[in-house]
């Protein structure tokens, strides 16, 4: 167990490394850095003046130099500044970060909450089954930007009940459009799962067992089915937690709500690329630790995976 | 799986008839009409007009175009890296094999939108593209998402392939003499026809997704070359003037995105 958590965080490391490698390179590649915008700003600036600031900073550097310089300040834990928001960049990803895992969290478990529950009801209910795969199909199409963008147009703009967007701390009505954006894309593929993992688990000769022996349904359910097909879920959990961060980076951009989307995309516009190439990373490592985290509690649930 | 089918010839047979229809309804999708600016629906214009008097079926049906363009090409090239890779690493093994699959897992791992809205906003003109001109965007947009697309396609194939490959047909064929190129082309990629088509038709539904995605959020298609992406991001300043603007792209999206689903998942039960 504890070799496999090591390997597994060397490998979150070499990725996040070879990440940061290609998108230092990609950037540095394009053309203009930011004496060039300086230039631009200051037209009494010669070319000499520019040259000498370029050694300055140590632009004239080869790439490779380059990175190594920056990754090495990353490294100590000097993010640098950024010109965009004329913020120390760790000051910004922290409150970032945060709005974005609120954001996360409760539409994950509130995807799962709903979703599992539609999936028992396909699994006891077979009657029923068709009409939950058909939903899940459904909402499983629904592009949910478009469903935010139509959240925001009935109860905002037309019934004027929320807020259309923005947040921080403004408290949980702020957090209720985009909660429930992220949570409706998200609960198609966890009722379709659910619904699939609980009907082989329901198959089970245990369950037949815990049946003649007097156990009621839901106690049968809850007791002895669900965490048998916990297992799947993690999975699906696991190789879900990409999907659902770049689905939290969207809504966020749409509701105007301040995270790490939003903070990513504005960095982008911003040609901001230091801020950018720093929560891109924070982005992916977080992502990979947790589905590092749902790969643990699926082996913990389920000692025959090795 | 037939409704499926229907619903996606539908969308392209809508798209290819898009100057038709423009001839037909009498308006040019393209110019400006500023006497006619948030037409309510109407004869002349079946679903309005938008905030320059320019009307919205006829923007649906040419937008259809380059977000159905975009969606095919991205998922024709990822299916084709992808099966290319799959079968490779299933075939060699060993270190390529590793070397390739940790490779796809690391940028499975990865959330695609933040890398993919950086990747977006990167010059074109530093390899050499030209900027902003719509078939340039169409390109750009479509390589980028084959260059994410490709992986779930390579892992589905792999996995299908190394039992393939282990069947004895396969091993009967290598007995009688045949080449390895011809082992992989004649007995091992008939089989693997059905995944192939599952994940070339789940990769079709996700790139006009995320083309969407990208296109409103302002990276993707520039306008004034229409997509349902960018109609949307239009339709999202304007939600106190034209509110029903914003309902059509998205559902074009929506029967786009279920189409590949059920095909995908009829091609999956038919197995």
């Amino acid at each position: 167990m504890i070799r496999l958590l090591l390997s597994r965080l060397a490998q979150i490391a070499v990725t996040a490394a070879i990440l940061s490698l290609c998108a230092f390179l990609l950037i540095a590649l394009m053309p203009g850095d930011p004496i060039d915008l300086a230039i631009a700003g200051d037209p009494r600036l010669t070319s000499e003046d520019a040259a000498r600031l370029r050694a300055l900073h140590g632009l004239d550097q080869p790439l490779m130099a380059r990175y190594l310089a920056w990754a090495g300040t990353v490294l100590q834990g000097n993010f640098g500044h950024s010109r965009l928001f004329a913020q120390p960049v760790a000051r910004l990803l922290g409150p970032a970060l945060w709005s974005s895992l609120q954001l996360l969290g409760l539409a994950l478990v509130l995807a799962i909450v709903i979703g599992v529950g539609l999936g028992a009801l396909a699994a006891l209910k077979p009657r029923l089954a068709p009409a939950v795969q058909g939903l899940a199909l459904f909402a499983q199409a629904v592009p949910s930007f478009w469903l935010g963008l139509l959240l925001i147009i009935l109860f905002a703009v037309q019934l004027g009940w929320l807020p259309a967007g923005g947040g921080g701390e403004g408290g949980a009505r702020f957090l209720i459009l985009p909660v429930a954006t992220l949570a409706f894309a998200h609960l198609a593929s966890y009722a379709r799962h659910a619904a699939s993992a609980l009907a082989t688990a329901m198959a089970e000769p245990h369950i037949r067992t815990a049946r003649a022996q007097g156990a009621g349904e839901s106690r049968i359910l809850w007791r002895h089915a669900l965490p048998n097909a916990g297992v799947p879920l993690l999975t699906l959990a696991a190789l879900d937690a990409g999907s659902l961060v770049s689905g939290a980076l969207i809504t966020e951009t749409i509701f105007a709500r301040p995270g790490m989307g939003k903070l990513i995309y504005d960095a982008v516009m911003g040609n901001d690329f230091n801020l950018a190439l720093l929560a891109l990373l924070v982005v992916a490592i977080v992502t990979m630790l947790a589905t590092l985290a749902a790969d643990l509690a699926q082996r913990w649930l389920d000692p025959r995976l090795t | 799986m037939k409704t499926g089918l229907t619903l996606l010839a539908a969308l392209v047979l809508a798209a290819i008839a898009a100057p038709l229809a423009a001839t037909w309804l009498g308006h040019d999708p393209f110019l400006p009409d500023l006497f006619n600016r948030f037409e309510p629906p109407s004869a002349t214009h079946p679903l309005g007009t938008d905030d320059l008097g320019r009307d919205l079926l006829l923007r649906l049906l040419y937008g259809a175009r380059v977000s159905l363009i975009v969606g095919l090409m991205a998922a024709a090239a990822a299916t084709l890296i992808g099966t290319v890779v799959g079968l490779l690493a299933a075939w060699r093994g060993g270190w390529l094999d590793a070397t390739l699959m940790r490779f796809a897992d690391g940028l499975l791992a990865l959330p695609a939108l933040p890398l993919l809205v950086i990747l977006a906003a990167l010059d074109p003109a530093v390899v050499g593209l030209p900027r902003g001109e719509a078939a340039a965007d169409i390109l750009r947009i479509a390589a980028l998402l084959a260059a994410f697309g490709w992986v779930g396609v390579a892992r589905l194939v792999r996995a299908t392939a190394l039992s393939v490959l282990a069947r004895d047909f396969v091993r009967a064929a290598r007995a009688l003499g045949v080449g390895e190129v011809w082992v992989l082309w004649r007995h091992v990629l008939p089989q693997l026809a059905a995944p192939i088509a599952i994940a070339t038709a789940l990769a079709v539904g996700g790139a006009v997704l995320s083309e969407s995605v990208l296109s409103f959020l302002g990276l993707g298609i520039a306008p004034p070359a229409p997509s349902w992406g960018n109609m949307l991001a239009n339709a999202q300043e304007l939600v106190f003037q034209a509110p029903l603007a914003a309902l059509w792209p998205g559902l074009a999206i929506l029967l786009t995105v279920l189409g590949c689903n059920l095909v995908a998942d009829g091609v999956a039960r038919r197995r």
